[in-house]
């Protein structure tokens, strides 16, 4: 701590912090453009000024510029004196000479840093009469609008992409007044999380294009504190509506979470809430195949029929709440209800589960993920699977640079001198997969393996690292193993990362077995285990190791046991082969659906119900790290929809089923689930419950100035509508209430008297940066480092074997795309542009023995599928790259041995220039984008070894 | 929309330029370090550095064409449109606009009848501002390919572009 003064006031201050981040801290408010929270100081844009004193009797002093002068005691300083003031004016003037008079039409306007600190300065009148600079803008994909001329050339944006984000297609072009920034040419950016720009850039050169094209503004915005349902990471997020649409998503920080940034499936993958496939009214099936609609009182009559005549039966879903599962698993009966994961991936995901329940290693959240200063990743793809933790990682390789800045006693915020200094040299970063991640150009080495050689590798290390080593002389990847044991032996806080992406357990028990290793090599390992889906985890939390998996819940039906079932907003067909789901559904007399849109399987229902999504409800997802957290309402659900909860309560209720008789609220749900389920006992704490108050009010989830409450329906009727009343959470639908440092939980949306735009954050901090004054959201339920007492080792699983795949076969390897293998996020508007074609990836060596180049067709297996053929010579030997999720591969299955042979009558995909289906995906990919990709090794195997898997 | 979708060609880079630039690169430790040396050296080859061009050196240097534009941009020697057979440097900085380079600028375009960044039509000369060639004491200062000319006048003009002459 250190004594500051700034205009004549003592402060206590951190020294050696920085001037700008203090004085934020320290609630004064002192305008910058380029500085960012996560990105620390570069000095580049002049806006933080302040004027500093060599000492009492200095008179004068001199201006400096508060982001990059450290704290140090005694230090003199003034914000307000006419020449600090005089100052910043001017800056904001020079950068007002070429910025348009937009506002009006600007996406950023009512959001603007540029507008707040233009303000702030205290900058009025323009004296400049020239003419101002035009750009010409680029199209830079569907999800992100480009307006040049209102950059102010901070360097926010390429300190960001590059830097930070580890992209390469952004850059900033010419120099002088012509600065610009963009593309070499016009393409969609590249990297996974180009999004961020638009919350990054302080004016409205990047902005959410979906968003622009119908277009809201903040003030007007309803926003509610939810979480993004992509992946199971658990991203916290602040969607926002109006005439009862999804706007658009912005990042809600979380300090042991997503802190500022969220991946582009996340920020523009929610928009299938707004889908015309929407159901609104219940739908019961008529002989002749068309639905008839109902209202809620019929459709409860029909499901409690349905539930009185013979045994029900209930598939629950990884991406419906916590809540909504556990009580269609009361209504059918544990014995009688499937998780709703696939036959294949069940075990998978209930191992995962296991494996961290008794692992001695930490389970880091994302934040502690950023520490770790050696990572080995066996078989996941994160960036696809989990992609806010492939930017973590990007970061957790820069421990390096700043351990080397600390050394020579730099502070880690300065950034440009540390980048400098530490050019490429980066933490260790091992990857084991079946083909190339996006992730290899930070990689120290990257290498392509079949899965259960991945598992291999990471036993052989577990094993060598425990002091078994007397199997490595005839192991084929000693170099490998011995190259990795080093790695992580020489680390302090190593970091395992693994995951059902590559479709095997045996990788993820080696994974966990490697980090029990460590641990009692007494380091202090961690261990990250991704699984698919938001709600994977805390399905797998709900239900019995043994629950019924879908060939199971057939078989029994097909048996005679079950006449009726009911399913969880899960669409069937993405989970499993389509002749089985058809054998499924067809084994049972009737099928209810609860789902929020059309799909194959509310298609065939007797009757479906429409299920309120993401945006419309509340719920409790549990996310990989086993974080519980809420999501709420957005808006209230239009016609007919309703929540899954309210419909299976009600149902249970007309049932007169004695375990609900108590529960009215969703918290009462919430806590009799805690209650009967000791996995899941601390979802109560993931948010406070609706009685709570903020200082005795609710939390508005509109801002004060929103406006058009009483005509906002005029259109329709001039009768003032009934603000909504919101019973089951402490947010309100109205602007009244206060939104003053709440829970983190329960943040709505982030505004300061001042502070409009989104940097308006550091005062919900309790530091700049750090958590929230009202907490860090969720509540973590797996307790890292805490072995369950007596479980040390996992059942031996025996040591996979080499793959040898006879000629002709190729074993099915998962490809992951972070746009399109996730179901909803696949449907929103922009984002289903970057949903490419389904594909198999094979070697150019085995295209040659096919005879197929790039482009052609490929029959996969019996006719399971015909797909693109793509040419990447990092897939693993003998196996095949398939596109999991895309349409057309549906029928593919993970480590399915199949043939491949040329398809006949294939008609290449050419979308001619100038038609109207060109869309993002078509358009050549950047090849540049990714060359800095280190060369990955591709090791041969031993011959004569037994081959895995089933042959089809 | 055709005019979004980037073209792509295999444009290479010829057996001269490619050995000029590695043997640059053979000095330095990164490759992206010869950014420069290798646009000088293809530039000096092709006269300008095309879209093509500069995509092909990216990739001999590992670098994306993005980081290499950014590069090439910045620079304004660095030509990215054709230019022609010589480039008329004229400099436009305080000590050159004191002693009057606005009237020289007039006088290039009244004879050669181009304006700053323009090339005549037989492609013999491009006409560009610069700032400040570093001969202030003989202002105002031009520079005619690799010719410097210092205390130009109408009759520096007149002799070297007048009609006749060019
Ligand atoms: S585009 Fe935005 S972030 Fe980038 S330099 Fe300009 S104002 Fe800054
Ligand atoms: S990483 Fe996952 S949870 Fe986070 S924003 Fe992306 S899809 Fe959503
Ligand atoms: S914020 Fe300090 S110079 Fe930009
Ligand atoms: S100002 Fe023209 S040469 Fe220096």
């Amino acid at each position: 701590m250190a004594t500051i003064h700034i205009d004549g006031r003592a402060y206590e201050a951190e020294a050696g912090e920085n001037l700008l981040q203090t004085c934020l801290n320290l609630g004064l408010d002192l305008p910058y453009f380029c500085w960012h929270p996560a990105m620390g100081s570069i000095g580049a844009c002049r806006q933080c000024a302040v004027v500093q004193f060599q000492n009492a009797e200095d008179q004068r002093g001199r201006i400096v510029m508060g982001c990059m002068t450290p704290v140090t005691e005694g230090a003199i300083f003034s914000l307000a004196g006419d020449k600090a003031q005089q100052f910043r004016q001017n800056i904001v003037e020079s950068l007002m000479l070429n910025h348009p008079h937009d506002c009006p039409v600007c996406a950023e306007g009512g959001e603007c840093h540029l507008q707040d600190m233009t303000v702030m300065v205290g900058h009025r009148d323009r004296h400049y009469r020239g003419r101002k600079n035009t750009h010409r803008n680029q199209y830079l994909g569907p999800l992100i609008n480009h307006e040049m001329n209102r950059c102010i050339t901070c360097y926010r944006c390429t300190r960001y992409y590059n830097d930070y984000a580890g992209g390469t297609d952004l850059a900033a072009l010419a120099s002088r007044d012509h600065v610009y920034f963009g593309r070499h040419q016009e393409g969609v950016l590249q990297s996974e999380f180009a999004g961020n720009l638009v919350e990054v850039c302080p004016t409205g050169v990047f902005t959410d294009k979906v968003l622009v094209h119908d277009y809201t503004r903040k003030w007007d915005l309803q926003s509610a504190p939810s979480v993004c349902v992509g992946c199971a990471v658990g991203c916290n997020t602040m969607p926002g509506e109006r005439y009862g649409k999804l706007k658009r998503v912005h990042n809600r920080f979380n300090a042991e979470v997503n802190g500022y940034f969220l991946c582009d499936r996340g920020r523009f993958g929610a928009g299938f809430v707004n889908s015309k496939k929407n159901l609104l009214y219940p739908g019961l099936r008529q002989p002749e195949g068309t639905y008839d609609a109902l209202d809620h009182h019929q459709a409860l009559l029909h499901m409690q029929q349905a539930c009185t005549t013979g045994k029900v039966a209930g598939i629950g879903s990884p991406r419906a709440s916590v809540e909504a599962n556990f009580l269609l698993r009361s209504l059918v009966g544990a014995e009688n209800f499937s998780p709703g994961f696939s036959a294949h991936e069940q075990p998978l995901v209930m191992e995962v589960l296991q494996l961290q329940q008794h692992t001695a290693a930490v389970i880091p959240d994302i934040a502690t993920i950023e520490s770790a200063d050696a990572v080995l990743i066996l078989g996941e793809d994160v960036t696809n699977t989990a992609p806010r933790i492939a930017l973590a990682l990007r970061q957790s390789v820069r421990n390096k640079a700043l351990a080397m800045a600390a050394d020579m006693g730099l502070q880690p915020w300065q950034d440009a001198a540390i980048r400098n200094l530490a050019q490429d040299q980066r933490n260790p970063l091992y990857i084991a997969s079946v083909a190339d991640t996006p992730l290899d150009d930070v990689a120290e080495v990257a290498i392509s393996l079949a899965p259960n050689e991945i598992a291999r590798l990471g036993n052989a290390v577990a094993r060598n690292i425990a002091g078994e080593v007397n199997e490595l002389p005839d192991e084929p990847l000693r170099p490998q193993v011995e190259a990795i044991v080093t790695m992580l032996m020489s680390a302090q806080r190593p970091l395992i990362i693994s995951g059902t992406g590559c479709g095997t357990g045996t990788v993820t028990a080696a994974a966990a077995q490697l980090a029990n290793a460590l641990c009692a090599e007494g380091k202090r390992a961690m261990l990250c285990l991704v699984v698919p889906e938001a709600n994977s985890l805390g399905q797998a939390m709900l239900c019995d190791a043994d629950a019924p998996d879908l060939d199971q819940l057939q078989h029994r039906a097909t048996s005679g046991e079950f006449e009726t079932l009911m399913v969880l907003e899960n669409d069937l067909y993405r989970r499993g082969p389509r002749f089985q789901i058809d054998a499924l559904l067809a084994a049972f007399n009737q099928v209810l659906v609860l789902d929020g849109m059309d799909n194959p399987t509310t298609s065939l229902a007797t009757l479906a119900l429409p299920a309120a999504n993401f945006a419309e409800s509340e719920g409790t997802i549990v996310s990989l790290e086993g974080r519980a957290q809420r999501y709420y309402p957005l808006f209230k659900p239009p016609a007919e929809r309703r929540p899954s909860w309210v419909w299976l309560l009600a149902c249970l209720k007309e049932l007169t089923h004695k375990d609900v008789e108590a529960l009215h609220h969703f918290d009462d749900i919430t806590r009799a689930c805690a209650n009967a389920i000791p996995a899941l006992s601390g979802i109560t704490a993931a948010a406070p419950d609706h009685h709570f108050r903020n200082l005795g009010q609710k939390i508005p989830r509109q801002t004060h100035r929103n406006s058009g409450r009483t005509a906002i329906g005029a259109n329709v009727s001039v009768h003032e509508p009934k603000q909504a009343v919101d019973e089951e959470s402490p947010l309100a639908y109205s602007m009244e209430g206060l939104n003053r440092a709440p829970p983190g939980a329960l943040l709505p949306f982030v505004w300061a008297p001042g502070w409009n735009s989104n940097q308006s954050l550091h005062r919900f901090q309790g530091e700049v940066g750090g958590p929230l004054k009202g907490g860090t959201a969720g509540v973590r339920m797996l307790l890292s480092g805490t072995p369950s007492p007596g479980v040390s080792n996992y059942p031996e699983k025996g040591e996979p074997p080499f793959l040898d795949m006879p000629q002709g076969l190729w074993l099915l390897v998962p490809r992951q795309q972070i746009f399109g293998s996730e179901e909803l996020s696949a449907l929103s508007p922009g984002l289903c542009e970057l949903v490419e074609d389904a594909y198999i990836e094979i070697c150019a060596a085995d295209a040659k023995s096919l005879g197929v180049s790039a482009g052609d067709g490929i029959v996969v297996g019996d006719s399971l599928a015909t797909l693109e053929v793509r040419i990447n010579d990092d897939v693993a030997q003998s196996c095949a790259g398939f596109s999991v999720g895309l349409k057309g591969a549906e029928n593919l299955e993970a480590l399915h041995a199949v043939s491949l042979r040329p398809a006949d009558n294939w008609r290449r995909r050419a979308p001619t220039p100038g038609s109207e289906e060109v869309i993002g995906s078509d358009r050549a990919l950047n090849s540049e984008a990714r060359t800095r990709g280190r060369a990955r090794q591709r090791p041969a195997r031993p011959q004569g070894t037994v081959p895995e898997g089933p042959h089809v | 929309m055709s005019e979004l979708i980037p073209v792509c060609t295999d444009e290479q880079l010829s057996e001269t330029e490619l050995a000029a630039i590695d043997a640059e690169i053979a000095h330095v430790p990164y490759r992206a370090s010869v950014a420069i040396d290798a646009l000088k050296i293809v530039q000096a080859q092709r006269g300008w550095v095309s879209d093509d061009a500069l995509q092909a050196i990216a990739r001999h240097l590992k670098m994306s064409a993005e980081e290499l534009d950014g590069i090439a941009t910045f620079y304004n020697l660095i030509f990215r449109r054709p230019v022609g057979d010589k480039v008329i440097l004229l400099c436009d900085s305080i000590s050159c606009w004191i002693k009057g380079c606005d009237g020289l600028t007039q006088g290039v375009t009244d004879l050669l009848g181009v304006g700053p960044g323009e090339t005549t039509p037989d492609k013999a000369y491009t006409l560009l501002p610069i700032t400040c060639l570093g001969a202030c004491d003989k202002a105002p200062v031009m520079m005619v390919g690799e010719e410097l000319y210092e205390n130009v006048d109408e009759q520096t003009l007149h002799a070297l572009f007048g009609k006749g002459q060019a």
